[in-house]
This record gives structure tokens, sequence and C-alpha cells, in this order.
């Protein structure tokens, strides 16, 4: 990648960092008032999405 | 088609949200199509990789400037294909490079039936089950600002374990999003199915980029 090309990822990047972290925080802030947390059936799924990631590397 | 589905009462139908689910899967898979065929052009004119940066940047502007204040209205549609073919033209100079090195082609087929598997496998599951994801999205989120600082680190550093790992924690969090946005329209937390494409769209994209990355990285190393 250029240098140039480089600086302005950086700027996108930061300028992404400035919009969104406030934003986190809100969403957090919302998140943990939920009261049913099924975390196990949040992991299973996303377990799957890992094992699956792992299948299709062995495969190229 | 009214992007926001109007409903009566205190809560919304069984109807109103088949309704959303079938008009943001109508909206998803023409933009994913109108995505694809965007890239093509891109690598048909060979689009230089300065042109890939400036796409997502105006992608980026539009979904978060544009798009939430049209999404009531159906100006919103033509911002989502706006938005959508500028990433679809940003994929065309990473495919071309892909197609160049050996087993390219192989890698973005793969990359592209895993992305659409895991979206599938996911929103089917969020489908099925009607369980509710929210809770997950401020984890999700969190996670997607240190990637981002992660990202911003490797700019500069250009680590390659860094960027498997990156690649590696996008996958995971945009499946998270896949299950919190796909929830949130069979529950009815999302009644605008413009606003439902966009987010599932993004997950779909990222997916497929990281995916593509980890399979390029594992592809060199053998």
């Amino acid at each position: 990648m250029d240098d140039w090309m480089k600086i302005i990822s950086a700027i996108a990047l930061v300028l992404m960092l400035i919009y969104l972290v406030p934003r986190a925080k809100m969403m957090m802030q919302a998140s943990a008032e939920v009261e049913n947390k099924d975390w196990k059936g949040a992991l299973i799924p996303i377990l799957f999405v890992v094992l699956f990631v792992v299948f299709l590397i062995s495969t190229v | 088609m009214n992007p926001n589905t109007v409903f009566t009462g205190a809560a919304v139908t069984a109807e109103v949200r088949n309704k959303v689910l079938r008009d943001t899967y109508k909206l998803l898979s023409i933009t994913l199509f109108f995505s694809a065929i965007m890239a093509a052009v891109s690598m048909a004119i060979a689009m230089p990789p300065i042109m890939s940066l400036v796409c997502s940047i105006g992608a980026l502007l539009l979904v978060w400037f544009v798009l939430p204040k049209t999404a009531h209205s159906s100006t919103g549609i033509f911002v989502v294909f706006g938005f959508t073919g500028l990433l679809g033209l940003g994929l065309g100079p990473m495919l071309s490079s892909y197609l160049a090195i050996p087993g390219g082609s192989q890698i973005i087929m793969t990359a592209m039936g895993g992305t659409g598997a895991i979206f599938l496998g996911l929103s089917g599951y969020a489908l099925m089950t009607k369980k509710d994801f929210s809770f997950l999205s401020g984890m999700l989120f969190a996670g997607f600002i240190v990637v981002l600082v992660a990202a911003l680190a490797n700019i500069f550093f250009q680590i390659p374990a860094l960027s498997l790992a990156i690649s590696g924690a996008v996958i995971l969090i945009m499946s998270g999003f896949i299950l919190v946005d796909t929830s949130r329209i069979v529950n009815g937390g999302e009644t605008n199915y413009i606003m439902a494409t966009a987010g599932l769209y993004l997950a779909i994209y990222n997916i497929f980029v990281s995916l593509l990355q980890i399979l390029g990285i594992f592809n060199n190393e053998d």
C-alpha cells in the first residue's frame, strides 16, 4: 500500500472511531438493560461458524 | 412499497413481521446481485485500488448520514442501491488481485459460498428459535471498536498474524450482528425493511471480505 493510501485509510478509520464510539456506549447501556440473556443460545451458532471457517480453510 | 410497514395497536403483528422479513430478504437479494454486477464492471474497467478506498468511504458516508434521513421514504431504496453499488465497485480491485494468483478463483468461490452458508444458517437459526439476541449488540459494537483500533495499528505495522486475527474477529462480530438484526425483525424491533437490509448487507459484505482474506492468507502458506 502506498504511504498516502495508508494515511487516507488511517484518517477514515479514525473518523469511523469518532463516529462509532458514542454509539457503542449507548448500545452497551441498552444491552445491559435486557433481562433475558441467552448466552448459550447465541454462542452455539457462533461456535458452528468458527468450525465452518476452519473447515473452509482446510479445503483451500 | 412503503419502507415503513404501517401497523396499528401496541404490538407488531405476525403479519407485519412477515412482511418486513419478506421485503428485507427481497431487497437484500436484489442489492447483493447489484453489487456483484458493479464488482464485475469494476473488474472489467480495471479500476485502480485507490478508487476502492474512495468508494468505501463514499458508501460509509451514505450509510451514516444519508440513509437514516431517507430510510422512511422511497428515496431510501435509491440510497441502499447507491451504497451497495459503491461497495460492489470497491470490491473489484480486490477480486482482480485474487484472480491473478494461482487458485484465486477457487478462493473467491469458496468465500462466496461460505458467506452464503453462514448467513443462511444464522438467519435461519434466529428465525426458527425466535430468540431475542438484542443483548449481544453492545458487546458486538464494543468488539467492533477494538477491531477498528487494531486495524488502524495494522495499517502501519503490517503484521500478518494481526491481519488474520482481525479478519477472524470481524467474521465472529458480523455473525453476531446477523443474529441480532434477524431477531430484531422477528421480534418486531425493526419495522423498516430498508434499515434492516442495510444492516444485513453490511454484515454479509464484511464476512465475505474477511473470509476472502483468511482463505487468501492460508492459500499463500501452502
